[in-house]
């Protein structure tokens, strides 16, 4: 009896593969992690979107709060359905910082006069150099930075109002 | 009869010519976009083979199924243009590898490296075919000690018994 059993060891395996594989597929794999994840917010000492003489370095992040900082260009239709919870969240007192991501100065300008700004600043970054190092794959991007400057939390893609409730505010809570 | 037989035929010759011109103009526009990407200068050959390589084994992020060699995506573009520059700074396909993997994650690599996180991916296909070795010889050496096995004398006139039985009834 016990030999007969033995012989079902096969269809177990293969039931057991293949349950794992179909999990595979449900999954979506732009919901990665970021390689960035638990590490300091990448060196950078550029100049701001808003005047070309102001220059900012990561002493802007680790000011002993947290900030999120979002990805964002004027040629991306996705950036602009998110700027209304990203106002909704500068309402309610989070520190937003924004890279303007391969944009001429004249069009991100333009963007943030159209779709209103909840960044505190912009930090210019017309050829995607400092988005590179972040790892950035596509606009919108939003990054949690903690208090030390370190990334906590990435999110790819446009944040609907749902997102907001359900992964940013309680990120930013359990961070601050 | 015969003469519209004809003409379904030749009209079906025709859509087939059709489909097969527009498959081919198709091809031929799909593969002047992927060489027009970019036009690259080299000092050497190993190094334009190493930038095929490398462009060949890296994996565009936003794109899923396709090699940054292949990809029209702009970020695909950023990282071709990081592999030529980091390959003219002499850096080795190890640094090279090591950079963008440090940007976007274990997931532009289409060669999984061997760590802890991929140590199964590797080793079950070895670990299957030794199992299955381990199988055979067990089968293998089961058969043999069954055969070469010696018939009890109540066994073999149960035999006997069995084939005298079935002589008779032939």
């Amino acid at each position: 009896m016990t030999r007969r059993l033995l012989l079902l060891l096969p269809l177990i395996g293969f039931l057991g593969l293949s349950i794992f594989l179909y999990q595979g597929l449900s999954l979506n794999p732009f919901h990665r992690d970021s390689a960035l994840m638990a590490r300091d917010f990448p060196e950078f000492d550029m100049v701001t979107l808003e005047d070309p003489g102001q220059r900012v370095d990561n002493s802007l992040l680790a000011r002993g709060e947290v900030t999120l900082v979002n990805v964002w260009g004027e040629w991306c239709p996705e950036c602009k359905r998110e700027m209304p919870q990203l106002l909704d969240l500068a309402d309610r007192g989070i520190r937003l910082v924004g890279i303007s991501y391969k944009d001429t100065r004249e069009k991100g300008l333009g963007f943030l006069q159209d779709f209103g700004n909840p960044f505190e600043l912009n930090i210019f970054d017309p050829e995607g150099e400092l988005a590179f190092e972040l790892g950035v794959y596509g606009a919108p991007e939003t990054f949690l930075v903690d208090r030390e400057g370190i990334i906590r939390y990435h999110h790819t893609g446009y944040i609907s109002a749902s997102d907001v409730r359900e992964y940013i505010l309680p990120e930013v809570e359990k961070w601050q | 009869m015969a003469v519209t037989r004809g003409s379904v035929a030749s009209r079906l010759a025709l859509l087939m010519v059709l489909l097969f011109t527009a498959l081919l103009a198709s091809g031929v526009q799909a593969n002047m976009t992927s060489n027009a990407i970019e036009l690259r200068e080299f000092d050497d050959p190993v190094t334009e083979q190493r930038y095929r390589s490398l462009t060949a084994s890296l994996r565009c992020p936003t794109c899923e199924n396709q090699a940054i060699n292949d990809s029209d995506a702009p970020v695909s573009g950023d990282m071709r243009d990081r592999v030529y520059m980091m390959l003219m700074d002499d850096r080795s396909d190890m640094e090279i590898l090591d950079h963008m993997v440090e940007r976007f994650g274990n997931y532009v690599l289409y060669n999984p490296r061997l760590e802890g996180r991929t140590f199964l991916l590797w080793a079950l296909p070895a670990g299957l075919v030794l199992a299955g070795f381990g199988l055979v010889a067990l089968v293998v050496r089961a058969r043999r000690n069954a055969s070469s096995r010696v018939l009890s004398p109540d066994e073999r006139e149960r035999l006997e018994a069995m084939i005298s039985h079935r002589g008779r009834n032939q």
